[in-house]
C-alpha cells in the first residue's frame, strides 16, 4: 500500500480528503521492477482518471514544470520516473508527496 | 417572468449572477474552482442548464468541467486535446519555427441544438469538437495543418483560438479567429477552412494585407443577418457583409479603434458595441474615462454611453470574451473588467450599473436567458 498527499487543488478534483492509498496489484512489482514514480501516477490515474494531464503533462508524460514530488524529507523531483521510490514509501511508512511548487500570482 | 444568468471566468475561479427579467436585483454566486484561471463558461442555447467551464493554471494544466443544473453543480469531464497527426510548426516571436504546444483552452463554444456536443479553441491555436457532453475531444485538424500554419505566429496573449461562431443558417459553416493568424472560415464543418482576412490591414506585419497574420481580437455576427460580421482587430473596427469575403473599417469617430471585445443587440442587428482602449501599449480606457462606443448604423458613426461608468481616474481592461448580451427586451448588456467589476445596462447600453465590483480580474462573460 502507497500513502499519496495530494494537493488541496487536486484533492477538489479527485473529490477526495485526506491521503490517499493506493494498492499496487500483487505481481506488478518485483525485485526487477520496483515501485517507482511512474507505477505509483499510472495506478492513480488510473483509480481517478481526472487527474490524468494535471500531474504530467498529457503529451510528453513528463512532471508539470510547477508540480514537486517529495517523500522521506528528499526531494524526489528531478528523478527519473522509473527510479525505485524509498523502501519507507514502499512499505507505507511514509507518504509520497505531491505539491503544488512555490509559485503563484 | 424569465431570468437571466451571467457566467463570469476570472483569473482565480467562476462566478454566476442571476437576476429575474427586471435585471435590478442580483445574486452572485462563487467562487467555483477558486484558485483556478476561468477563461470561458459557456451554456447550451439548446439547454441553458448545461454549462461548460475552462479551467486552467500553471501549476495544473487544463480541467473541463460540465454543469447540469446552471452551476450549482460540476462534474470533471475530458481534458485530452491531443494534436492529431503530425503536430506541425509555427512562428514562434523571435520568426524562428517552433512546435505547436497545447498551453490551454480559451473559447468553449456549444452547439445550437445539442447540448452534448461543444467546441474548443485552444492555444497553442486548434480547434477540438466533443460530441458527448466534453469527456473525448477530437481535433478537427484541417484548420491547424491549414497551408499557411508555419506562418502563424503568436500574439502577444499567446498563439490561442478565441472566438468560435457557429453560423445560425449553413449548417456546416463555422468561423474562428486566431491571434495573430486571422480570421477562418469553414463551409464544411470543420474539414477545410478559408482565410477570411482581405481588406484587413496592419502595420504592424510587413506586407499589411497579407492573407494570414493580423491580430484578430474579437468577431461577432448578429444571427438575423449571418453574412454580416463585426470584428474589433488589435486596431480597427470593421464589418463584412459577405461572410468575411471583404472585410472595410468602420471605426470612424471612435476615440481610439484599439480595443478588444465587440458585440452586437439582440434585436438591432446594426447596433454595435465596442470598448475602445487607447493602444495596444496602454491597457487602459483613453483619459481614463471607462466608456462603451455603441453605433446604430454598424459602425462609422459612434456615440459614447457613459451614464453610470467611470469617467476619471479608471484604467482597467476590458478582454475579448468579456462582453455580452441578453435576449431580453430592452436588450441587456454586460462586461467585466480586469478590475473585477462587471457592469451591465438593462436598456440598450443607455444607462450602466455595476453587478458586482471586486471580483478577481474578469476574463470572460456570458449572458443567458432563463425560462
Amino acid at each position: 500500500m502507497i500513502r499519496v498527499v495530494l494537493p488541496a487543488h487536486l484533492k477538489t478534483l479527485a473529490k477526495v480528503t485526506g491521503e490517499v492509498r493506493l494498492e499496487i496489484p500483487a505481481g506488478s512489482v518485483d525485485e526487477a521492477t520496483p515501485v517507482t514514480q511512474r507505477i505509483v501516477l499510472d495506478a492513480l490515474e488510473a483509480r481517478f482518471p481526472m487527474l490524468a494531464g494535471t500531474i504530467r503533462d498529457r503529451g510528453s508524460g513528463q512532471r508539470r514544470p510547477f508540480v514537486r514530488f517529495y517523500a522521506c524529507e528528499e526531494d524526489l523531483s528531478n528523478e527519473p520516473p522509473d527510479t525505485a521510490l524509498p523502501r519507507r514509501v514502499l512499505a507505507g511508512e511514509e507518504p509520497f508527496i505531491i505539491l503544488g511548487a512555490m509559485a503563484g500570482g | 417572468m424569465s431570468g437571466v444568468r451571467v457566467l463570469v471566468g476570472t483569473r482565480k475561479g467562476a462566478f454566476t449572477l442571476t437576476s429575474d427579467g427586471s435585471r435590478t436585483d442580483w445574486t452572485v454566486d462563487g467562487p467555483h474552482f477558486g484558485g483556478w484561471e476561468i477563461f470561458h463558461v459557456n451554456g447550451s442555447p439548446a439547454n441553458p442548464d448545461r454549462l461548460y467551464a475552462s479551467a486552467s493554471g500553471g501549476w495544473f494544466g487544463q480541467v473541463i468541467h460540465r454543469s447540469d443544473d446552471g452551476g450549482k453543480s460540476w462534474t470533471t469531464a475530458g481534458n485530452d486535446f491531443t494534436y492529431d497527426g503530425d503536430v506541425g510548426q509555427h512562428l514562434w516571436y523571435d520568426g524562428t519555427p517552433r512546435p505547436w504546444e497545447f498551453k490551454r483552452i480559451w473559447h468553449i463554444e456549444p452547439s445550437r441544438d445539442d447540448p452534448d456536443t461543444v467546441y474548443a479553441g485552444a492555444e497553442d491555436a486548434a480547434l477540438y469538437i466533443s460530441k458527448d457532453g466534453g469527456n473525448k475531444w477530437t481535433e478537427l485538424t484541417g484548420l491547424r495543418q491549414h497551408p499557411t500554419g508555419p506562418q502563424w505566429q503568436p500574439g502577444a496573449g499567446g498563439l490561442c483560438l478565441h472566438t468560435i461562431i457557429l453560423d445560425p443558417v449553413h449548417a456546416d459553416r463555422i468561423y474562428v479567429a486566431i491571434s495573430a493568424a486571422g480570421a477562418f472560415r469553414s463551409d464544411d464543418a470543420g474539414t477545410t477552412w478559408l482565410p477570411i482576412n482581405k481588406g484587413l490591414r496592419s502595420g504592424e506585419i510587413p506586407d499589411a494585407d497579407s492573407e494570414v497574420g493580423h491580430c484578430v481580437h474579437h468577431v461577432t455576427q448578429h444571427p438575423s443577418r449571418p453574412d454580416t460580421l463585426f470584428m474589433q482587430k488589435h486596431w480597427d473596427v470593421l464589418r463584412s457583409d459577405d461572410a468575411g469575403a471583404n472585410w472595410h473599417e468602420v471605426s470612424g469617430n471612435l476615440p481610439s479603434d484599439f480595443g478588444f471585445p465587440i458585440a452586437v443587440h439582440a434585436h438591432e442587428p446594426e447596433t454595435i458595441y465596442v470598448v475602445p482602449i487607447k493602444s495596444d501599449s496602454e491597457h487602459f480606457p483613453p483619459e481614463g474615462k471607462l466608456r462603451v462606443y455603441r453605433s446604430r448604423v454598424g459602425g462609422n458613426e459612434w456615440e459614447p454611453l457613459t451614464n453610470g461608468l467611470p469617467q476619471s481616474d479608471c484604467y482597467v481592461n476590458v478582454y475579448r470574451d468579456a462582453m455580452a448580451v441578453d435576449a431580453l427586451d430592452p436588450c441587456g448588456i454586460y462586461f467585466g473588467t480586469t478590475g473585477g467589476q462587471v457592469y451591465h445596462s438593462a436598456d440598450n447600453g443607455d444607462s450602466w450599473a455595476p453587478i458586482v465590483r471586486d471580483l478577481p480580474a474578469v476574463l470572460s462573460v456570458e449572458a443567458q436567458v432563463l425560462p
